[in-house]
């Protein structure tokens, strides 16, 4: 035997009992066991109790009729809608307190997470008492707080708040004008899509010049000429055709305008708030993350501090800062199931009534959790692109 | 000798000067932090009219304005609306918390056994400051006493049932007694299910492993709402005919998974950061996988995660809050029920009611927090990577 030989050789364990590979083998096996043991076990008792308390198993209710009212419908909705048309547009609006939430979040988050990098003592202590109320609060009392303790006791609609463009605050919700697109309107969604695509022509081709020229193009004010400028020429030629439509006041109540509910705006409030407060001390780590070396560096280049901030930091930071972001846009999403409590008609509202009416335990939760799944796959995979976009590119 | 070129050498330090005026004192400092640039000047006067504008408000509401102590809802209300207050008066009804105040910590426990939740949270208090102060001896008993022992103990003495003590039923718990039992619980499970957890992720079995990780997305993909209902719906189900389940064990349950989840995910990036070599060190001494583990590689990792498993805790814990939904009364949903009641309800009352479980809710959060970047000061090592 060669020493080569001894040392491929399997060292003696003894026993099998010390082999780990037997070992892995019989702890999996073990699990595997246990697991599914009790899975059949769970599956025969739900399949009993449900025999036994006869509840029909199966998504063939989805087909038959819901029976019951939905207070914000995106999209056409009765009674005798499909508890399966029911559960859309719960879907739907959880998706639109979400989108408008991240949105509403991110611009506040922002804001007072550079706010407390601030040179400013007091807008840094104003940012820092925001975010240290907001971090350690429930969101369902913040929820709590805007809908019974600020929406509820404002003024019945015959008082209502005048605010600026002709829009009223009351205790129905907020009211503002409605935007009514006339004859010709398609004239000016062209133009917009126009613009993009002409800002995006620009764009390359600055990029272009500048890397075989060194010279650089406005390129930003030139897309925000375009994007302003080009709709609007539209809407001028079209003959102007934009109408508001004011909400007025009657004696009982407002008729007119787009009247969003204190549900709908309370819950949006709190969670973009709360949410805000976590998304503003990811923005500072993220900027602070940067390390003071690159700035000084940027600045001995020649670099000003715009450029600096724009070119520099900016993009070392973004790359901190849009995991953990995204995390806390799959926790403003999953937040939005609160909505419940206020009776803001979202997902898991929809899907409770639904399970409670037809007794559906099973398939009810199995939707909302499914439901829930995909929308948090589905942010996460934007965001995913976003980061891959923003991620270091190295040789 | 060589002749030296520079007439004089000193030899001593120059004393240090004292900085400019311009550079020290009040005035600097308003300068530097308050007035720098134009741009500065307006973010201040800015900041000066956001505080102008909440505090006076927020003052008189709260503390000027505000109802102390009265019988009823109208030492709350303006004389329109039927109460004793002028025109116009707006104000915080400490009143009605102060009449619920005994709702508030412990639901609708009957009032001749309420010294039991309150000899619970002597001894939990009792047991905790110890367990918190660095100095103190003797952390691994004291720990088998706050984490096994008062918890059996509690059970006991707040359900009744044994030592004569009359039973009181879970359904007649609430207030602060349900969200503090609630989530201290869910503390003492959810960290070393979450240890387990995170262990088997990175387990090299493949069959664990994806077990594993099954279930922690599944988890944290869906709300904690979803776990609940999951819980309270979905649970008596799962069990045979005839066996029942305590709503509050279930809402436990629910909150527990939910936090395991979280809090495995907490600990295994704690246990990517430890390098390998640590690993490959505890092979070399010849640790068995268990002592590798609980010798060399979690009392790093932990120490490491100490931030992020705070802050899991101090999510479950205003996540405990989410119980009322499935209509249990924990804190703030004590506080919710009241506004119903006839006695009490003022235009003032929710806000009022709210912002005293909130200041709540915060103070046990901010604490969580503040001790959490005490105990992450305390344990560093230096060694920053």
């Amino acid at each position: 035997m060669t020493s080569q030989e001894i040392l491929r050789e399997e060292p003696s364990r003894g026993s099998f009992i010390n082999d780990p590979r037997i070992r892995s083998l019989f702890f999996q096996t073990l699990v595997v066991i246990l697991v599914f043991g009790s899975i059949w076990w769970i599956v025969n008792n739900v399949i009993e109790n449900l025999q036994r308390l006869h509840i029909a198993s199966g998504f063939g209710f989805l087909r038959s009729r819901a029976g019951f009212d939905i207070s914000d419908t995106p999209i056409a909705y009765t009674s005798d809608s499909s508890y399966f048309r029911a559960l859309v547009v719960g879907l739907l609006n959880t998706i639109i307190v979400a989108v408008v939430g991240i949105v509403l979040a991110t611009i506040v988050g922002f804001t007072v997470g550079i706010g407390r990098l601030s040179q400013n003592w007091l807008i840094r202590k104003i940012c820092t008492v925001y975010v240290e109320i907001f971090r350690n609060i429930p969101p369902l009392l913040v929820i709590f707080f805007w809908y019974s303790g600020v929406l509820a006791v404002l003024p019945p609609p015959r008082e209502s708040y005048h605010l600026p463009f002709g829009s009223f605050l009351n205790q129905r919700g907020f009211y503002f004008p409605r935007a009514v697109w006339g004859d010709g309107s398609w004239l000016i969604a062209v133009a917009f899509l126009l613009a993009l695509a002409m800002a995006w022509f620009v764009a390359r081709k600055a990029r272009q010049r500048q890397m075989s020229t060194g010279q650089q193009f406005p390129v930003f004010w030139t897309s925000v000429a375009l994007i302003v400028g080009l709709p609007l020429l539209a809407f001028l030629l079209a003959g102007m055709p934009l109408t508001l439509d004011f909400p007025k006041q009657s004696t009982f109540n407002l008729t007119g305008g787009f009247w969003v509910k204190p549900e709908f705006l309370s819950l949006l409030l709190a969670l973009s708030f709360y949410t805000a407060a976590f998304i503003a001390e990811i923005v500072r780590a993220g900027i602070r993350g940067v390390s003071k070396g690159q700035t000084e560096a940027a600045g001995a280049l020649g670099l000003r501090s715009g450029p600096i901030l724009r070119l520099v930091v900016v993009p070392q930071a973004m790359r901190i800062v849009i995991p953990p972001l995204t995390s806390q846009y799959l926790n403003l999403t999953k937040n939005s199931s609160l909505a419940i409590a206020i009776g803001y008609p979202d997902l898991t509202a929809t899907a409770g009534t639904v399970l409670n009416q037809t007794g559906q335990a099973v398939e009810g939760v199995f939707i909302m959790m499914i439901a829930y799944l995909v929308l948090s796959l589905v942010t996460s995979a934007v965001m995913n692109v976003v980061n891959a976009k923003m991620a270091l590119v190295e040789r | 000798m060589q002749e030296h070129d520079m007439a004089w050498v000193r030899t001593e330090m120059a004393l240090a000067q004292p900085a400019p005026p311009s550079e020290r004192g009040a005035y600097a400092w308003v300068r530097k932090n308050l007035v720098g640039s134009v741009g500065d000047i307006i973010l201040t006067v800015l900041g000066i009219a956001i505080v102008a504008w909440i505090v006076p408000q927020v003052v008189n509401w709260a503390f000027i304005n505000a109802q102390w102590t009265g019988p009823d809802r109208t030492v709350c209300t303006t004389a329109a609306q039927g109460g004793i207050q002028p025109e116009g008066w707006t104000g915080a009804c400490w009143a009605f918390v102060n009449a619920k105040f005994g709702q508030f910590m412990f639901g609708t426990y009957p009032i001749e056994e309420r010294w039991r939740p309150i000899l619970v949270a002597i001894l939990f208090v009792a047991l905790l400051v110890p367990m918190l102060i660095p100095r103190v001896p003797r952390k691994g008993l004291n720990a088998i006493l706050l984490f096994v022992v008062l918890p059996i103990v509690a059970f006991f003495l707040l359900l009744g049932g044994v030592f004569g003590l009359p039973v009181v039923e879970t359904s007649r718990w609430g207030g602060l007694l349900v969200t503090l039992s609630l989530s201290f619980v869910g503390i003492a499970v959810s960290l070393p299910m979450g240890i387990v957890l995170a262990l088997g992720r990175r387990s090299k079995m493949p069959i664990i492993k994806w077990l594993c990780i099954v279930f922690i997305e599944t988890v944290r993909g869906i709300p904690l709402i979803t776990v609940l209902f999951f819980a309270s719906v979905m649970l008596p189900l799962f069990l045979p005919a005839g066996v029942t389940f305590d709503k509050y064990l279930r809402a436990l349950i629910g909150v527990s998974l939910f936090a395991a989840a979280y809090m495995a995910e907490v600990v295994r990036g704690g246990l990517q950061a430890i390098p390998k070599g640590q690993y490959e060190g505890a092979d070399s001494l010849g640790l068995g996988y268990w002592q590798k583990m609980s010798l060399i590689v979690l009392p790093q990792a932990l120490k490491l995660v100490i931030p992020g498993i705070v802050n899991t805790f101090i999510g479950m814990f205003k996540d405990t809050s989410l119980v009322l939904i499935i209509s249990m009364f924990d804190l703030l949903g004590v506080v919710k029920q009241n506004f119903a009641d006839p006695n009490w309800a003022t235009p003032q009352t929710p806000k009022s009611g709210l912002i005293f479980a909130a200041f709540v809710f915060w103070l046990f959060c901010f604490g969580m927090s503040r001790y959490s970047m005490y105990t992450e000061r305390r344990l560093d090592t230096g060694y920053k990577r």
